[in-house]
């Protein structure tokens, strides 16, 4: 199979042998170990779990280490490139800082207002609350979505589906005890407002997750404050 | 422009969408009943001069266009020509009164 890497803005042609259930993470292994050790790349658990391999592959942004190679060569070509809307350190490595400052940003660390001396509380698992929140719960944040979401491209400020997403699992969580001021960090034209719903995050996201949906909650709950004049 | 008038800016796009879409169908069912019978636009404009209540329809429809085009148009151009600085602001605000002035100006023509 014929693999083209890209590096530094040129792609590399590499020539890969196919055996049953490769994956893509598996050829740039391949690449790195045997053809090319300079290649730089990035991977921890391989299982999908640690959302740091992601890269994009004939145009989609993917996990690779959950990507079989069957499922995306196409007449027995592949094309392997870092991830868009991110910047590029080396090859296929790229710097996630950007992403992850957004997640602070838009007030992604869980804030409660209980201390160690009361009695925890206690969350009804079926209650309509946490079932929003487990829609949203399981990200890997491996920046799929971010790499797939035009406005993002169009709009270095937009805080982007990851973090909104990760902002609306603790809007809807019971504990939460800073609500309004994290409604306020994600309203607005760098937050919430600017998704024009055109769902590509929730499309190419892993873990079938749906940030459009969180993100329509987002606005959702926004409108609301307004209305109740609290925001 | 702060985050609460960006919300309120967002809010006000979608309510006058909703009134857009009901003002469409409204002109669109008019428009079509009206030259069924082969009326003239002289005819109309004799039918339609001094209607106050469809004087106030088409000035809410004006003022919904007003609201929402102008909207619009500010995450056009923050997106396509990263225009964001507050003289966006301060040009859609131009836009919009040139839209008030010009839809009234048709309204008071026919329904005046
Ligand atoms: S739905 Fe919103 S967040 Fe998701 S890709 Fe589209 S614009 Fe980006
Ligand atoms: S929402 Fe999905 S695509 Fe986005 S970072 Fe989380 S797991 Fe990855
Ligand atoms: S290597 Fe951890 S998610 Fe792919």
């Amino acid at each position: 199979m014929k693999v083209l890497v890209k590096r530094n803005s040129a792609f590399q042609e590499f020539e890969v042998p196919r055996y049953p259930s490769q994956t893509v993470l598996d050829v740039v292994t391949y690449i790195q170990r045997v053809l090319d050790p300079t290649l730089a790349y990035r991977f921890a658990c391989r299982v999908g779990m640690c959302g740091s391999c992601a890269m994009t592959v004939n145009g989609v942004a993917r996990w690779t280490c959950r990507t079989h190679v069957d499922k995306v060569v196409k007449s027995d070509q592949m094309e392997i490139a870092p991830l868009r809307n991110l910047p590029v350190i080396r090859d296929l490595v790229t710097d996630m800082r950007e992403f992850f400052d957004k997640w602070a940003k838009a007030k992604g660390q869980f804030s409660g207002s209980l201390t160690k001396k009361e009695d925890f509380q206690k969350v009804k698992p079926d209650s309509p609350k946490r079932v929003a929140v487990d829609a949203g719960i399981e990200c890997i944040g491996c920046a799929v979505c971010y790499s797939s979401c035009d406005v993002v491209a169009q709009n270095p400020e937009y805080l982007g589906p990851a973090a909104l997403n990760r902002a609306w699992t603790l809007v809807k969580d019971e504990r939460d005890s800073i609500t309004i001021e994290r409604l306020r960090a994600v309203a607005g034209d760098a937050g919430c407002h600017s998704c024009h719903t055109h769902m590509s995050c929730t499309e190419h996201c892993p873990k079938q997750i749906s940030p459009t949906a969180a993100i329509a909650g987002l606005k959702r709950e926004v409108s609301m404050a307004l209305f109740r004049k609290i925001l | 422009m702060n985050v609460r008038a960006q919300a309120i800016l967002w809010t006000a796009q979608r309510a006058s969408a909703a009134v857009l879409g009901l003002c469409v169908l409204v002109h669109l069912a008019t428009m079509i009943y009206a030259v069924r019978g082969g009326l003239t636009a002289a005819e109309i404009l004799t039918r339609t001069h001094g209607s106050v209540a469809w004087f106030a329809f088409y000035s809410v429809f004006v003022l919904a266009i007003v609201v929402h085009v102008p909207i619009g148009l500010r995450s056009v151009l923050g997106e396509w020509l990263a225009w964001r600085s507050p003289s966006r602001d301060w040009a859609l605000a131009v836009l919009a009164g040139f839209l008030w002035t010009m839809g009234m100006r048709a309204v008071l023509a026919v329904f005046g």
